[in-house]
């Protein structure tokens, strides 16, 4: 997928002046947030099962080479392939080749970020191959020609008249004077019209929440039942996962199932959690006849022993985007990539360089709700912080940023300079402010007061009003 | 693309500082933890007596729209498949899973039924299932694919309905895992089914019937009451 990351400025305003948009993100508060509180405070050993969900994917982690060995076995014993991927373009050609060798025409898509990632859909599109979203809200997304917005919401910033709008312009095929106003009919007319798709197409491809090293199963988890549709009715099921997704044992899986619908949705579990284990059977009735498994790296290998690996952890909840000020503001599609929030503030520069996004760690009050609520307890702030470092490092912050840092920290290396300074830029904002109590225009400071007043000083800086109460002390004093 | 494993292989044991795949004993442990299929933390709120993780069960099911009807031995479940068609205005077509555990039930009570048996081919009003186990912990009902399970009438049919024994449910996942190790190979799919389908795409309003059932019914055969 292009990225428009480096624009993410002219972006949030984009966002900020769409009505719509900030209509759909009020809603946020009242559904996934308080719901994730009331299903984590059910259960009273919620918090130790995140301990332990990050603990399995750390030890994962220091072993991932030969975990993926033995998934690959694995899948491998009960009938399935294997396929692994270094680049995004690796693995569309690897899934374009299996859908050309059964001359396909269309393929049902469960949902997928690794998907997304690879920019599959106009690849497929480009060789004459129809790919057909099944999630509701992909494809909401997919006929209004968007990307999704959020990980597992993806058409959040759609409000109900768009749905309207677009089911009336794309389904074309039934009365133009229906009524389309309850959401119960939308959900009705996308499952008549996706029913037949299921049926119609040659292959399915689903994303995998986990991979389990044990038994060579894919996992997912979907509330809608479109994933079972996908990877049940046609000939191939492909997979399509990256290689972080992959856990030791169906029983680690298990335990970390017990925090991500509680995390993501509030749920206590997802209606459907899906283990496929290769092709049908002989003797089995139903089921795909090929089994297909695309292992995508991605840069992702890059990330082991850096201090980014902490990011492999991730599960893809959603739960610290539900919870960020910053993407409540301004939505998904501002963050200008496939991950928004704040692990697409960590994933985007990771994974696409620092370069292209280094505005994305920038977009953070770090209050860290993020991190507090993060099943697999990555510290986002602490990464973000790493991030702004090496775009300072790498000398990709603007001149006039770096500059104004500078002369800050070789003034506030000089503590005596430091009170100095303050003090007599106190006494004099402070003095100038005085009659009205706040400035409305301030030179230097046109970002804060373009959007509010800023308060005048009180004419005397922290430290001195802390001195003179008496609260100033020295070591060994 | 075998080169692209290698390549994949070679920087992840590069960027965890090793050179080669891990061998001796560090190997041996990880083999070791792969068999033992040892268990973390399992929640506390199932640690009740066999009457009790039912009653958790249904209470958990019911949370999240699942509809259960309590009969007492094999011979009530013809009425209550009755009932529940009835209830919702449904034809008397029948199409259910050719699963033996299935057989021991007097369908033949309602001769209004007509029944059918195999996959589900979309056309199917109603389809009727056998659970493989169920989990006390959240309601959750495990099913899987085989010659008598076919997966398709899980999710094609508007309403599902699954038979269940109170003797299959479990307390945690974990123990859903161990039963089905003891029957051999792993089924090539295994599913986890806790409620109808359901979106909250559109708008965050939660909707039932997305793609799979609009309904699902569980007919509880209380088998350890006797």
């Amino acid at each position: 997928m292009e990225s428009t990351s480096k624009q993410f400025k002219q972006n949030t305003r984009v966002a900020l002046d769409n009505t719509a948009l900030q209509s759909a993100l009020g809603k946020m508060e009242s559904g996934f947030v308080t719901n994730r509180a009331n299903a984590a405070a059910r259960l009273p050993e919620f918090e130790a099962l995140r301990d332990q969900a990050r603990d399995i994917k750390n030890h994962t982690l220091e072993n991932l080479d030969f975990y993926l060995e033995t998934f690959e076995e694995n899948v491998e014993a009960s009938g399935g392939h294997v396929h692994w991927a270094a680049t995004a373009e690796d693995a569309r050609q690897i899934i374009l080749d299996i859908c050309q060798s059964v001359d396909a025409k269309t393929v049902t898509k469960g949902k997928s970020m690794i998907a997304e990632e690879i920019g599959l859909n106009a690849f497929l599109e480009e060789n004459n191959i129809e790919p057909v979203e099944t999630d509701l809200g992909e494809y909401i997304i997919q006929l209004r020609n968007e990307t999704p917005s959020h990980i597992i919401a993806p058409a959040i910033h759609v409000v109900k008249d768009q749905v309207i709008e677009t089911f009336q312009e794309a389904h074309t095929q039934f009365d133009p004077a229906r009524s389309l106003e309850e959401p119960r009919e939308l959900l009705d007319e996308a499952r008549t019209v996706l029913r037949q798709r299921f049926f119609d197409a040659d292959v399915g491809i689903t994303g995998a929440n986990f991979l389990i090293a044990e038994t060579g199963s894919t996992v997912i988890v979907t509330n809608e039942g479109n994933g079972d549709l996908t990877q049940t009715l046609p000939k191939i099921h492909v997979v399509v996962a990256s290689l972080e997704k992959v856990v030791p044992t169906l029983e680690d899986a298990s335990a970390i199932l017990r925090v991500l619908a509680r995390s993501a949705t509030g749920q206590e579990y997802s209606s459907y959690t899906t283990f496929s284990n290769g092709p049908r059977r002989a003797e089995d009735p139903d089921g795909p006849e090929q089994f297909h498994v695309v292992l995508l790296d991605n840069g992702r290998s890059e990330l082991l022993g850096t201090e980014s690996q902490e990011v492999l952890r991730c599960i893809r909840c959603g739960a610290c985007m539900n919870h960020c000020p910053v993407y409540g503001a301004i939505g998904g599609h501002a963050y200008g990539w496939v991950y928004p929030g704040p692990i697409g503030s960590v994933l985007t520069p990771t994974l696409i360089g620092v370069e292209e996004a280094r505005h994305l760690p920038n977009a953070s009050t770090f209050c860290g709700r993020c991190e507090e609520v993060c099943p697999m307890r990555i510290p986002l702030p602490k990464l973000m912080r790493h991030f702004r470092e090496k775009s300072f490092e790498e000398k990709l912050t603007p001149t006039a940023e770096r500059t104004g840092l500078g002369i800050w920290a070789f003034v506030a290396r000089r503590p005596a300079l430091y009170q100095m300074a303050t003090g007599l830029a106190m006494r004099m904002l402070g003095a100038l402010g005085r009659r009205r109590g706040l400035f409305a225009s301030l030179p230097m400071a046109g970002g804060w007061t373009a959007h509010r007043d800023f308060p005048a000083p009180q004419g005397r800086t922290f430290q001195q009003q802390w001195s003179a109460r008496g609260g100033r002390r020295r070591a060994g004093e | 693309m075998s080169g692209g494993r290698d390549a994949v292989l070679g920087r992840i044991r590069k960027g965890l500082g090793r050179t080669g795949p891990v061998d001796g004993d560090q190997r041996a442990a990880l083999d070791a933890r792969l068999q033992k299929h040892a268990r973390g933390i399992i929640p506390e709120r199932t640690a009740r007596d066999r009457g009790g993780l039912a009653d958790l069960f249904v209470e958990m099911a019911e949370g999240v729209q699942t509809s259960v009807a309590r009969v007492a031995s094999p011979a009530g479940a013809p009425a209550a498949l009755a009932e529940y068609l009835a209830q919702h205005n449904l034809g008397s077509d029948i199409r259910m899973a050719p699963d033996e555990k299935l057989n021991d039930i007097p369908w033949q009570d309602r001769p209004t039924l007509s029944i059918t048996r195999g996959r589900s081919d979309g056309n199917d009003e109603v389809g009727v299932t056998a659970a493989f186990s169920a989990v006390a912990e959240t309601g959750t009902l495990m099913l899987h694919s085989g010659p008598s399970s076919p997966t398709t009438l899980n999710f094609l049919p508007d309403n599902h309905v699954v038979v269940l024994r109170a003797s299959e449910i479990v307390r945690a996942y974990e123990d859903g895992w161990d039963l089905l190790r003891a029957k051999g190979k792993m089924p090539r799919a295994v599913n986890f089914v806790t409620g109808p389908s359901r979106s909250g795409d559109i708008e965050q309003t939660l909707m039932l019937g997305a793609h799979g059932p609009r309904r699902l019914h569980i007919i509880l055969i209380e088998d350890e009451n006797g």
